[in-house]
């Protein structure tokens, strides 16, 4: 008989219950998660370059933290990753896709390199600060808020219009530096006498000092504010919203700005307190890798610190062994995928299990 | 007639997650009937069905078709063995016609000519008297249309056993007779069909052979013929229910919202709503009776400030002050700070009344999150919640389970729970029995008895008309947006109302003048 044989799928695919989960089946998933990546990206680099793993990770941690001045970098790194994740984590909470951070941020940090070229021998120092301040933050907020008010009023797609908006923003810079660096090299000279002060000698610690309190404020403003409930009750469900009486418009505009000011905030420590001038490529992908922290972290404030520090280390150690072996940057490139890859892929595995077929009866 | 068994379900297992579906179901159809599954919700009918249908996979068990075991993987597997299902959400796309949509799917890697399929369409529907225009689209059809394609799609693929998940459910009587009579001549053709359902005389007048589910178990089938409703219902359940609904005589009743003229227009430009009349009363159930999509969603939302109207007004009766107020296109916020109690368990419970991903006491917050200074408070709502847990039975881990993991019935109850925790002078819950087993919605109808009783003015859209007729002190019928009659709900008929829901509006226009 032919069709005696039967065909038994080997598993499916099942949610898994939220409530039944055992507190410890996160943890192991995700342990086996960063093991396996650790596997895999050893077993490439030993047959794409052909060094030992294990110095490769080593190797990974000391450029992170091999120095104090490796872990002082980390620290900015992280945050100013976190700076841009907490501010496109209101909008992403109300789902409101906003892929306008990159353009947000490099506007904020135009508006900030604009009043520290412009007035920065005109106005005394402490009020220069203070106009970079309100400077920054209004062109993060002016950035975001447009593509706010058209979606609020014309619910015309938020993604596609944060996008374009970033492009606008980086011709904008192209075209300041074009017009004022005087030399004509397109690359303007660090202005840091203007920039934000030094605090206690070291040069980041005023960034990270700014951008833990955000993180406590975000988090605050988010978890026990009614305007933090208002964005996820209109993210969650926008007739539940209506139906309450929460006006969806206004709470649309409201949070965008928010999100936009602390983009415009970005800025102002990228330009302002690290760099001290400003290129095209000033903010570097950052708006959207702060997606996927803000993601990952299921935009919880708290947690983007530990997102954001797994996407720092992976990117600077990355760096260092570049450098350190002498390996195309590809190579380096490829291991941070790997290990991003397995740590978000890993969400799947929380979320539903592997079941593998039963088999009752033997195969006659 | 040939009784050969056709399909034949042996141990069937189903888990998710924690929760049992199905524990070892033997189920089997005969060639050339109707066999009717019954259960409550939950008691894993749909479940089992789409093990059969190749949506799901059982996890232990044994499907036999024809006497030999099948594996059935995918919907494609189950069209192998000619199993067709009709899902209770139809799976149609809007802007084809009816041919293109029976067309879709079948033969993928030949050309086919429509004219072809149109003709074999046209074949199937005399052969079963079925009344279908092929090419008409499917945003232009009713619910009973839509239904009648996605049983054709099934018989074009040629299937011989139908399921049917809750067909009746969107229908009206009348349809549903209609839909009857084409079963049961697909049955004298040797058909076997399935047909899920929990309406009892549905049950009854349609079906050879009864298989009772309890709590994903099967524990019995037995002959139509042989057995009644009670034994039904105690097979089901598990033990005796009164299912009775107690109606009191409404008392002190005052004129508490008075509706006039209500027009609304929708983004098309249809009225959605036409000259709608009518008095709700304080220490009454006002029913609303209609096909789904008559106009009972807007109705709603009209009084609770949620849609714009065009014309008319609506005036609400103060029972402290007898001051009148005009709620018409107030804001839900405006309409509050009126002092105006009134509650609404909206239709769509996880999309308009509660946030399915948060927990029992933030979505208790949402009537009350605007009190106090810049943050919330959860001390109360959190009190509420437990008070709601605890009086209305809700079976959740916690306060702090988010509403979609419960099951339908208890979101409800947290639904209605809150809803008449604001202490409301109108109440207006639309299908709130919807999905429910039988023990909540008896739960549910208790409450608006004693909602009633404390001289709330309830408003009750209903589909199930018996429980219309037994629960409602006068029943209004609408139909495409217009009033087609108001009856006591005592002395109710339930053809009369079938009627109303289907008259044609000019006969309805003289109705609605003469009655005035």
């Amino acid at each position: 008989m032919a069709e005696a044989k039967i065909k038994t799928p080997l598993f499916h695919i099942a949610k898994r219950d939220p409530a039944s989960m055992k507190w410890y089946t996160g943890v192991i998933v995700r342990a086996v998660a960063v093991v396996a990546a650790l596997i895999v990206s050893g077993v490439l680099i030993m047959l794409l370059a052909n060094i030992n793993p294990l110095e490769v990770y080593s190797s990974m941690f000391d450029g992170v933290f091999g120095t104090e001045r490796r872990i002082w970098n980390t620290l900015q790194d992280l945050a100013i990753l976190l700076c841009i994740s907490l501010a496109v984590t209101p909008a992403f909470k109300m789902r409101f896709w906003n892929c306008g951070a990159e353009g947000q941020v490099l506007i904020g940090g135009l508006a900030t390199i604009s009043v520290m070229f412009f007035l920065g021998d005109v106005l005394p120092y402490p009020v220069l600060i203070l106009v970079m301040i309100v400077a920054s933050i209004a062109a993060g907020v002016i950035w975001a808020v447009i593509p706010a008010i058209f979606k609020a009023i014309w619910n015309t797609n938020e993604t596609l219009f944060t996008l374009m908006m970033n492009y606008v923003a980086i011709q904008i810079v192209a075209w300041f530096l074009k017009m004022f660096v005087k030399s004509g090299s397109g690359v303007l000279g660090a202005m840091p006498e203007y920039g934000l002060p030094v605090v206690g000698g070291k040069q980041f610690l005023l960034n990270i000092i700014i951008v833990a309190v955000l993180t406590a404020v975000s988090f605050i403003y988010l978890k026990y504010s009614k305007q933090g409930y208002e964005i996820s009750v209109v993210g969650e469900s926008e007739n539940t919203a209506k139906y309450i009486g929460i006006g969806v418009k206004k709470v649309i505009i409201r949070t965008l700005i928010v999100s936009g000011a602390i983009c415009g905030i970005a800025g102002l420590l990228i330009v302002g307190g690290t760099n001290h001038t400003i290129s095209t490529t000033a903010v570097a992908g950052r708006g959207f890798t702060a997606i996927m922290v803000s993601w990952l972290a299921k935009f919880n404030p708290l947690t983007m610190v530990l997102t954001t520090f797994i996407v720092v280390f992976l990117d600077r150690g990355a760096q260092q062994i570049s450098t350190a072996f002498g390996i195309p940057s590809s190579i380096s490139d490829i291991i941070t995928g790997i290990m991003l890859l397995f740590i978000i892929g890993c969400e799947f595995f929380l979320r539903y299990k592997i079941v593998f077929t039963k088999h009752a009866k033997e195969v006659a | 007639m040939a009784n050969n068994i056709k399909l034949e379900c042996r141990g069937i297992t189903k888990t998710f997650g924690s929760v049992v579906a199905n524990k070892d179901c033997d189920l089997d159809v005969r060639e050339g009937e109707i066999l009717a599954i019954l259960g409550e919700n939950g008691s894993g009918k749909t479940t089992l069905m789409n093990m059969v249908a190749g949506i799901y996979f059982p996890d232990a068990g044994q499907i036999l078709i024809d006497g030999k075991e099948v594996s059935i993987a995918s919907p494609k597997d189950a069209f192998k063995y000619k199993i067709g299902m009709i899902h209770q959400h139809f799976k149609l796309v809007n802007v084809f016609s009816a041919v293109e949509n029976i067309a879709l799917g079948t033969d993928e890697n030949k050309r086919y000519k429509l004219s072809a399929v149109t003709k074999k369409v046209i074949e199937i529907t005399q052969r079963y008297g079925f009344m279908i225009d092929p090419d008409k689209k499917v945003h232009d059809m009713s619910v009973s249309e839509k239904q009648t394609v996605e049983i054709i799609k099934v018989l074009y693929r040629g299937a011989d056993i139908l399921i049917l998940d809750e067909p009746t459910a969107v229908l009206t009587p009348q349809e549903t007779e209609k839909l009857f009579a084409v079963l049961r001549r697909m049955r004298e053709d040797g058909k076997s069909i399935i047909i899920i359902t929990h309406k009892m005389h549905e049950v009854l007048s349609i079906s050879d052979r009864v298989a009772v589910l309890r709590k994903g178990e099967h524990v019995a089938t037995v002959n139509t013929a042989e057995t009644n409703e009670a034994e039904l219902t105690e097979m089901m359940m598990g033990e005796k229910v009164d299912l009775n609904i107690n109606r009191s005589e409404p008392q002190n009743t005052a004129d508490r919202l008075i509706v006039k003229g209500v027009t609304s227009v929708n983004d098309e430009g249809r009225k959605v709503l036409d000259d709608i009349t009518f008095t709700a009363k304080a220490g009454e159930i006002l029913g609303i009776a209609g096909i789904a999509g008559s106009g009972q969603r807007e109705l709603l939302e009209s009084i609770a400030g949620l849609h714009k109207l065009s014309a008319g007004e609506i005036t609400y009766v103060d029972p402290k002050t007898g001051n009148d107020e005009n709620l018409r296109n107030k804001t839900p916020i405006q309409i509050r700070d009126l002092g105006v109690r009134l509650s609404f368990v909206p239709e769509d419970r996880l999309g308009m009344g509660l946030v399915g991903n948060m927990d029992i006491i933030d979505n208790m917050m949402l009537r009350s999150y605007k009190k106090g200074f810049a943050f919330v408070q959860r001390k109360g709502p959190k009190d509420l919640a437990e008070r709601i847990i605890r009086d209305l039975h809700v079976a959740t881990p916690s306060a702090t389970t988010p509403v979609r993991q419960l099951s339908g019935g208890n979101v409800q109850k947290v639904l209605v729970g809150r809803e008449i925790a604001a202490a409301p002078s109108v109440l207006m819950a639309a299908y709130p029995v919807r999905g429910l087993d039988v023990n909540a919605s008896y739960t549910i109808y208790n409450l608006l008895n004693e909602q009633k009783e404390r001289g709330v003015a309830v408003i009750f859209v209903g589909e199930d008309l018996d429980v219309l007729m037994d629960l409602c002190d006068r029943i209004l019928v609408i139909n495409s947006g217009k009033v087609t009659g108001i009856v006591d709900g005592r002395t109710a008929k339930k053809d009369e109302l079938g009627m109303l829901m289907v008259k044609s509006t000019s006969i309805a226009e003289n109705k609605t003048e003469g009655e005035n």
